[in-house]
């Protein structure tokens, strides 16, 4: 047995090539370093680079991940600011509005006011024109109404005392027909 | 049983061709499986190709528990092969054993102690080299002198102990197991009888070999690994 020989061969020493399985060693030697380099070329090699680049692709994806979710926060916090702004600037919009609607009301009220108050002297005044008008037409009515009279007293024989009583009564007359 | 091992003489050297055989074996599979599981590699990674990454991260991982990573990387790769190497070497003898002519051809090679201490001589060289490269020499003997001065002969005897234990136990270990599979193995073909008998002992030792196999080639690296970082690194 091996065992033997190795044991052997520790303790005599003459001989001890013989009886040391030297072959084996070198034989063992030379397999493993064979063995060693051929994985590392074709197996070990390869395999360590396809984990590494498997762990920088994690890496970068984590650093891309990381980057993305600060850029949608910020892009949050610039929404949300402008959401903000746009709501104070309806609301100034809309404060603006009741304001402008406020000042027009009061300029339509102001201006239809005064338009009534025009409406109304011009009224005043077509009545007053009216009325003059209308004294005028009677009074030339009332004229010739005389005249008619003074015919009618001319046309047939009266006396002094009924020329009278007649005008008198056509002045009454007139005065009631106002 | 009483198998001689072939032996061979070349050059004045000494050779057992089983075990060149077996070595030849264990290293074509190991190789084989390497490099099968590694062709197609994807970055989302199915198949062999996980199993593979596996045993790096597992091989990783022994080499972190006992040393930073940025002094034991450079480990990475022979803890690796190591690994690989002894675990298939330790399977390959579960299954048969071939004799031909009363000469033992196929066994696990890491049942021959001419191995399993060329492997351990191999590593404990390598962790003085290492030892030497990484620290200078004055660290690299101020080592043998640490924790206390008076311990000095026990530190390079230590140094001994390690490589003959490393080797031994790895031996030992499947070389036993071969053994009892032999045994087995005989008790079954002797008869009818013998085979009911060998059968349920000859799977449990099977199995419990599979295990020790598996346990070994984890230690052996573990411990290169740990002689490796008391090397390697000064403060501790």
């Amino acid at each position: 047995m091996s065992l033997d020989q190795f044991v052997l061969a520790a303790s005599a020493g003459d001989g001890i090539l013989d009886k040391l399985n030297t072959g084996d060693i070198l034989a063992t030697l030379f397999f493993f370093t064979l063995l060693m380099i051929l994985l590392k070329k074709f197996a070990w090699g390869p395999l360590m680079g396809i984990m590494d680049q498997r762990a920088e692709l994690i890496a970068s994806e984590i650093d891309e991940a990381e980057k993305s979710r600060a850029e949608s926060a910020k892009l949050l916090e610039e929404q949300r600011a402008l959401l903000k702004e746009a709501r104070t600037e309806a609301q100034a919009i809309v404060e603006n509005a009741k304001q402008q609607g406020d000042a027009q009301r009061a300029e339509i009220m102001e201006t239809a006011r005064a338009e009534a108050a025009r409406l109304r002297e011009n009224a005043a005044a077509e009545i007053a024109n009216e009325k003059e008008k209308a004294i005028q037409a009677v009074r030339e009515e009332f004229v010739s109404m005389s005249i008619l009279a003074a015919e009618k007293v001319l046309g047939k024989e009266v006396s002094e005392e009924d020329n009278r009583a007649l005008i008198e009564e056509t002045i009454q007359k007139a005065g009631e027909g106002r | 049983m009483n198998h001689v091992n072939p032996k061979w003489e070349f050059l004045g050297l000494t050779f057992n061709p089983s075990n060149i055989l077996m070595l030849a074996v264990t290293c074509l599979i190991v190789f084989l499986i390497a490099f099968i599981s590694t062709r197609n590699m994807k970055l989302k990674p199915t198949g062999m190709q996980n199993f593979m990454e596996w045993v790096m991260d597992f091989v990783k991982g022994i080499i972190k528990s006992n040393m930073d990573w940025k002094t034991g990387g450079r480990f990475h790769l022979l803890a690796l092969t190591l690994i690989m190497f002894i675990f298939v070497a330790n399977m390959l003898g579960l299954p048969f054993a071939i004799a031909y002519d009363h000469v033992l051809w196929w066994k696990s090679p890491t049942a021959d102690p001419t191995i399993t201490m060329t492997l351990a001589v191999m590593v404990l060289v390598l962790t003085h080299y290492y030892g030497v490269k990484m620290t200078g020499v004055k660290n690299y003997l101020l080592g043998f002198t640490k924790p206390l001065a008076f311990m000095t002969p026990l530190k390079i005897i230590e140094e001994f102990a390690n490589t003959l234990t490393l080797g031994l136990r790895l031996y030992g270990n499947i070389y036993a197991g071969e053994i009892l599979i032999g045994l087995l193995a005989g008790l079954a073909t002797a008869g009818v009888g013998g085979f009911l008998g060998a059968i349920l002992p000859a799977m449990a030792w099977q199995g419990f070999s599979i295990f020790i196999g598996t346990i070994q080639a984890f230690i052996f690296v573990m411990l290169s690994m740990v002689y490796m970082s008391h090397k390697v690194q000064t403060d501790h």
